[in-house]
């Protein structure tokens, strides 16, 4: 009898034993994490002092990016990369909620959704340098004729090309996000509507997309997250030139694709640090569009 | 000739008698830098290595990168598409040598439908193109240049390069010789500000604009004009002659009087059968080759490295499109490789 308690709260002990070594590495794990995200800020901060020493607050209004007179102003390309993003986001939304919707809600169970699902996700598996090659060979010419019709000056390439290829980019990233949440409606509320005689429109309109719209728009900001940092198809077709964008149609530059182009051959110390504090810069601008999103995300769910 | 495979056995035989004792580690030299000169070095350090057993670790990190690694002291040489700039030799602290190791050109490239006689372009032109202040094709100044050729009346635009290279600092230092206001409103670099234009990155990028708008002009590296074939204008040159980019003009541009360090660009030669738009790729060691503990026996190598690159190593430059160094460049560069010195005392003899 005493042996068998014994031997039953040996094994308790060694039971809290594990669950307190478990927790423990579980939240190592995580402040590694954090000190990680701290670390860069911390870096990008650091090398950015002489940058900010020699040119000061006016950096980020500055409309100039002269690299052999040291002068840099990182206002066209915050303006590029939030130009790109939005409107990619603009131009991928409709695309990403109704494959969320019909996936998430007509479609949800079979060979076709299955197939579908993962034809979506695949769009986001393909190499970005593809995309950039695609956008070049195939996107250019068709954009170049459109502004044709508009009568702007027929580059091809600018911030709307990237704003399309952005957007096909960032598709799967709200689509699959949406799908998920379309899915976990509860079925009673749906089937209430339904029973008061509601169409599925109505379903559609007046149940799932309150009931999920903190999910949909989680969605939309990581895809959001995703257009702001992409790099190498931007650069493809974006056309990389420091002057103001005066509309969608010009060429412009974005952040992450100035520090891809220039980082390798900055040859002096300033040039060098004002790319870092571009990178500080779309770091800071993401935590922000970050924060106010998630801020946005608590006011829904709190509806 | 005889001498240096003299030298040459010796080394081997020396490396050959040392490899026994020695680390692995001795026989690896280490360098970083240029993109451009990539190609070539991988080949007559690949052939250098079946001969003497030596590797060679090149990592092509561009110039910029190469620069700052030899600053802090991580490989045996660099190799750069332009000499030090003031603060890097700031940085660097001690006194470097560079030293030519083949020479490649800049050219412009054009996409004129319904031109197959080429163009011919003289630096003015170039210039106010690069500017923004000749935006059509059919320009009084370009076509009394071009009589008899079909010059389409398309607007031109401008494409360059996105990306810091060695390709833009030989450009824009060519601009900046022919055209006092390129000098003052934008000046040379490896990345400019430019006044108008698209951005391409890399030659690739440039040539992909240009094949696919007709009316770009826009600069690539020769090498690449001649493996993609791609049309290039012929240019005017300082002594007034129409010059073709090509491997033989491009040499002929360093047949030039040069300065004792070999750090000028050859960009508006003076030699008439030269091609305007040319540069040297270099490669750059420390004067002093006794820093950080090195063996004298690793600074010989890499001297030897480099000799043999000049020399034999040259044979292999014209197949791979670089054009080979000319008469007046080797000299210079032998002389340069000759006042390197461990100790104080040299190292080449």
């Amino acid at each position: 009898m005493d042996a068998g308690i014994n031997k039953s709260s040996r094994r308790s002990h060694k039971q809290i034993r594990m669950e307190v070594a478990f927790r423990r590495m579980l939240m190592m794990i995580a402040i590694v994490m954090v000190i990680l995200v701290l670390g860069i800020m911390l870096t990008l901060t650091i090398e950015s002092i002489p940058s900010i020493k020699s040119l000061g607050i006016k950096y980020l209004w500055g409309k100039t990016w002269d690299p052999v007179n040291n002068v840099y102003g990182a206002y066209p390309f915050l303006i590029g990369t939030l130009l790109t993003s939005f409107l990619a986001l603009i131009i991928s939304i409709p695309f990403s909620f109704a494959i969320a919707i019909y996936l998430g809600e007509y479609n949800s169970k079979g060979w076709l959704s299955n197939f579908l699902k993962n034809t979506v996700e695949l769009i986001a598996a393909v190499p970005s340098v593809i995309y950039g090659f695609w956008g070049l060979i195939v996107l250019v010419p068709l954009v170049r004729e459109l502004e044709m019709k508009f009568n702007v000056l027929p580059y091809g390439i600018g911030i709307f090309t990237s704003s399309i290829i952005l957007a096909i980019m960032i598709i799967p990233y709200a689509a699959s996000m949406g799908r998920e949440v379309i899915k976990m409606v509860p079925s009673n509320l749906k089937e209430g509507a339904y029973s008061l005689g509601a169409t599925r429109y109505e379903v559609i309109k007046n149940i799932i997309l309150p009931y999920t719209k903190s999910g949909l728009f989680a969605g939309i900001l990581l895809s959001l997250g995703r257009a702001l940092g992409e790099t190498m198809a931007v650069t493809m077709v974006i056309g990389n030139t420091s002057l103001l964008p005066t509309s969608i149609f010009s060429p412009g530059n974005t952040m992450a694709s100035v520090i891809a182009n220039e980082f390798t051959e900055a040859d002096h110390t300033v040039y060098l640090s004002a790319l870092i504090e571009l990178g500080l810069v779309l770091f800071v601008v993401t935590v922000i569009i970050n924060v106010i999103g998630k801020s946005i995300i608590k006011r829904f769910a709190n509806d | 000739m005889k001498k240096i495979t003299q030298i040459l056995s010796i080394i081997l035989v020396t490396v050959g008698f040392m490899s026994s004792t020695k680390a692995q580690d001795d026989k690896t030299l280490l360098g970083a830098g240029s993109t451009f000169i990539y190609p070539f070095f991988s080949k007559t350090f690949s052939q250098y290595n079946a001969k003497t057993g030596i590797q060679v670790n090149y990592q092509s990190i561009g110039s910029g990168g190469g620069i700052l690694q030899l600053t802090n002291k991580t490989v045996d040489f660099g190799a750069s598409d332009g000499p030090l700039n003031e603060e890097q030799t700031k940085k660097i602290g001690v006194p470097v040598l560079h030293i030519p190791m083949a020479s490649g050109a800049v050219v412009l490239t054009y996409n004129l439908p319904g031109n197959n006689n080429g163009i011919v372009l003289t630096p003015d032109v170039i210039a106010d193109i690069f500017l923004g202040k000749i935006t059509k094709w059919n320009d009084p100044r370009i076509v009394s240049k071009n009589k008899g050729v079909n010059i389409p009346a398309f607007p031109i635009l401008v494409t360059h390069r996105s990306d810091g290279s060695g390709t833009t600092a030989i450009f824009t230092n060519y601009l900046s010789k022919v055209s006092p206001e390129w000098k003052t409103k934008v000046g040379a670099g490896g990345a400019v500000n430019w006044p108008v234009g698209l951005g391409g990155k890399g030659n690739e990028g440039v040539s992909g604009l240009v094949k696919q708008t007709p009316g770009a002009i826009g600069y690539v590296e020769l090498i690449y004009s001649l493996q993609n074939k791609l049309d290039y204008a012929k240019v005017v040159n300082k002594k007034g002659k129409v010059i073709a980019p090509s491997l033989a003009s491009v040499t002929a541009a360093g047949n030039v009087k040069m300065p004792e360090d070999s750090k000028i660009f050859l960009t508006d030669t003076d030699a008439a059968d030269g091609y305007s738009i040319a540069g040297f790729t270099w490669a750059i060691i420390y004067k002093e080759q006794n820093y950080n503990s090195r063996s004298a026996d690793r600074a010989k190598k890499l001297l030897t490295l480099l000799w043999w690159n000049i020399h034999e190593g040259q044979q292999f430059a014209a197949p791979l499109n670089y054009a080979p160094l000319s008469k007046e460049a080797l000299k210079i560069a032998e002389k340069i490789l000759k006042s390197a010195t461990y100790n104080g005392k040299p190292i080449l003899k």
